[in-house]
């Protein structure tokens, strides 16, 4: 038993030593890859939340991600705010439009949840693609962010990182706390919880708003990373590949979201430079994903441990 | 069991760090050139996005992809008509491939953000066919230059011209795509066309993928214009001339097109004479009957089997121009700064616009700028033939440059419109 948890903890202690030692191994471009994996970790963790533990399978999660960078990039491009203000502003609107969003959803379950946030993005994508005073329409915003400390890359490598780090422990640590444990309640049976005397409508209430607070932050550190965003940062496209990261990890594990967004970044870039037939491939290997390790790849190896 | 887990954990490990062996490639003066060439391969433009590989490989490859004494590599990626994703081979090609530019990319949204992406870094990038307006006009970036392209404006203001002195025309209305080169190309008309003393009675702005165009024929009928300019890029284009002529509207109201809506990817499908007719301008006319041009013309036919649309033919034009600075810099483009005002100083001759063309001060081309007719050739194909030349018109048209860039860039709200 001591040394199952010793071997991995080490393994992830070794990728954790490893992702520190990198820059200074590796070519920049591939830190760039590498950043993006960490912010798209963050945002795949997110919808893991929801998805997970709560048993919501969110698909809106791309607009409050995309809402968060369209507002730190238009607060700092419109002169209004420094970077700072407009890091904070960015995740307290996206985390408010999640609790509009959870109000609205959380009523729901199933296909149905799915279905309403679906609709609720779509709204969000709708508005950034014609309200073009502000969000530029089809051209989107562009602005350099990022302040002075975090302009080299590497800085920028390593905060990314850290921030990862402290979403991922605070995660993983909130999904064990006793309300996270009704979270899972609520998935297995919600109906059995209400009678437990929970409220679940509230807890479900507030998982959402973490789960928007936590894709909030992804969004303004992508906002950070691209100096751009577009309505494709907040279409459809988006959540479905924040869905597909936290799923071909697996769900329910917050790890399997960081190894999910390394597969899908690594194979988006790297399959692409061979064919243009790359998202063909993609497909394939989420179907056959799905065929063979419906529970993702962490959930497997989970799984192959007991 | 363990012992698995251990070797599973270090299997992870190792193989995310095979990722990280990519192969370190040093910057150099001497061997090849490098060159990143972004282009839509999938996605709604794929089509003009293959047509940009075609017209820029062309070129490299009938001078033996080899220029003054450097050998020529390009690295094709795939910007998936996604700002996201162009932004994020923008970045590999710099930085992974080393390349010594960036060119290409068809639709404004992606070009605008790799455009943000150079500033920041500093690498050279020609947009052949980004004609975002404000790229080289209110928010220029010294290192982004529209190497033979064109500002979406730049070729409307002489059609609006046209149509009122020429055409006779006094009213009109407009329909366009709702994005930002509609927006423009629609401005740029209607500003020149007003300010002469027309009138736009209405503009209608359809959604990118409009299926069925028969709710706007109903109001530009009752709006009763003199002629109807008409904005419709790829499918859309298609789509509006094909229900234009079924409805019996084709004929009864004249209709002035944009370059995009008579240009090759649209009307090489049109065989039953829908584009017949039509009025459009442009700086280049694939059925110009100058020596350079059909020679092009003729060699792009046998290496392709379709005419040169604007995509492939911009690409090609930006590949002379491109190597005639290199020539000029005697191969040596690792100083940046020698390099763009070489590309800035180049007066191209032989290419096939036909006649000499160079850059403005503000990084756009100064074209001499035709108005087409869409003519049935003898082959039955339907190609452009100019009726008129608009001599040396520039990205601001009559105008003095300070004065334009003090009014806003055309937008939905803004069009440019006098007020009478």
């Amino acid at each position: 038993m001591l040394l199952k948890h010793f071997a991995s903890k080490f393994g992830i202690l070794s990728l954790i030593l490893l992702c520190l030692i990198l820059p200074s191994l590796v070519h920049p471009y591939f830190l760039s890859l590498m950043t993006l994996t960490f912010i798209y970790s963050i945002f795949a963790i997110s919808i893991d939340i929801l998805a997970g533990y709560a048993g919501r399978t969110s698909l809106c999660h791309g607009a409050i991600f995309g809402t968060a960078a369209y507002t730190a990039i238009y607060c700092v491009i419109t002169n209004h705010y420094d970077p700072y203000t407009a890091i904070l502003l960015g995740i307290g609107v996206s985390t408010l439009v999640g609790l509009v969003f959870a109000v609205l959803a959380v009523r729901t379950s199933g296909v149905y949840f799915l279905l309403l946030t679906l609709a609720l993005g779509m709204i969000v994508w709708g508005v950034c693609q014609r309200w073009t005073s502000v969000t530029g329409g089809e051209n989107g915003l562009r602005g350099n962010i990022r302040p002075e400390w975090l302009q080299n890359p590497e800085h920028f490598y390593y905060f990314s990182f850290m921030v990862l780090l402290v979403v991922g422990f605070a995660i993983l640590r909130f999904v064990k706390s006793p309300f996270g444990l009704t979270l899972r309640g609520i998935r297995e049976s919600e109906s059995r919880m209400r009678s437990l005397g929970y409220n679940t409508t509230l807890h479900l209430i507030i998982g959402f708003v973490i789960s928007a607070f936590i894709a909030g932050i992804a969004g303004v550190l992508y906002a950070l990373f691209n100096s751009f965003v577009s309505s494709s940062s907040v279409s459809l496209a988006q959540s479905v590949k924040g869905l597909l990261m936290a799923i071909m990890g697996g769900v329910g594990t917050v790890f399997g979201g960081v190894v999910g967004s390394a597969l899908i970044i690594s194979l988006e870039n790297i399959i692409s430079s061979y064919t243009e037939r790359w998202s063909f491939v993609m497909g394939l290997m989420f179907v056959l994903a799905m065929i063979f390790i419906p529970e993702g790849i962490v959930g497997k190896l989970k799984v192959s441990k007991k | 069991m363990d012992r698995r887990n251990f070797i599973k954990s270090g299997a992870a490990v190792s193989g995310l760090s095979v990722f990280g062996s990519f192969e370190q490639v040093l910057a150099q003066t001497t061997g090849p050139i490098k060159i990143g060439l972004m282009a839509p391969l999938t996605g709604v433009l794929a089509a003009g996005g293959k047509e940009i590989v075609e017209g820029f490989t062309m070129y490299w490859e009938s001078i033996g992809k080899k220029v003054a004494g450097r050998d020529i590599q390009i690295f094709v990626e795939d910007d998936a008509s996604n700002p996201d994703i162009a932004l994020q081979k923008a970045r590999k090609l710099t930085e992974q491939n080393q390349v010594d530019f960036l060119v290409g990319n068809l639709l404004a949204n992606t070009g605008l953000a790799v455009a943000e992406f150079a500033k920041t870094n500093g690498i050279p990038y020609f947009i052949p066919v980004i004609a975002a307006d404000d790229l080289t006009q209110r928010s220029r970036i010294p290192n982004v230059i529209r190497v033979a392209g064109y500002t979406a404006s730049q070729t409307s203001h002489p059609l609006g011209d046209y149509a009122y002195k020429t055409m006779g025309f006094r009213k009109i209305v407009t329909i366009s795509q709702d994005y930002t080169f509609g927006h423009e190309q629609c401005g740029g008309l209607v500003q020149v066309f007003t300010e002469l003393g027309g009138q736009v009675l209405n503009q209608f702005w359809n959604p990118l993928n409009t299926q069925d165009f028969s709710p706007y024929f109903a109001q530009i009928q009752a709006a009763k214009p003199d002629a109807v300019f008409v904005m419709e890029t790829g499918a859309d284009g298609l789509r509006f001339l094909q229900q234009w002529t079924n409805f019996g509207l084709k004929g009864k109201i004249p209709l002035l097109a944009a370059q995009n809506t008579t240009d090759q990817s649209v009307i090489r499908s049109l065989n039953s004479g829908e584009a017949d007719g039509l009025i459009s301008a442009a700086h280049f006319a694939e059925g110009a009957p100058n020596v350079q041009t059909q020679k092009f013309v003729a060699e792009y036919l046998i290496a392709y089997n379709h005419f040169p649309s604007i995509y492939g033919f911009s690409h090609y034009v930006a590949a002379i121009w491109i190597a005639q600075a290199i020539k000029n810099v005697a191969g040596n483009i690792s100083n940046r700064p020698k390099f763009l005002d070489a590309i800035r100083s180049v007066v191209l001759q032989e290419s096939p616009l036909g006649r000499p063309v160079k850059l403005d001060t503000y990084g756009n081309p100064i074209y001499d700028v035709f108005i087409r007719k869409v003519t049935k050739r003898p082959d039955g194909k339907y190609w452009n033939v100019p009726v008129e030349t608009y001599p040396s018109v520039s990205q601001f048209w009559k105008y003095k440059p300070e004065e334009y860039l003090k009014q806003p860039p055309y937008s939905r709200a803004f069009q440019g419109i006098k007020k009478s």
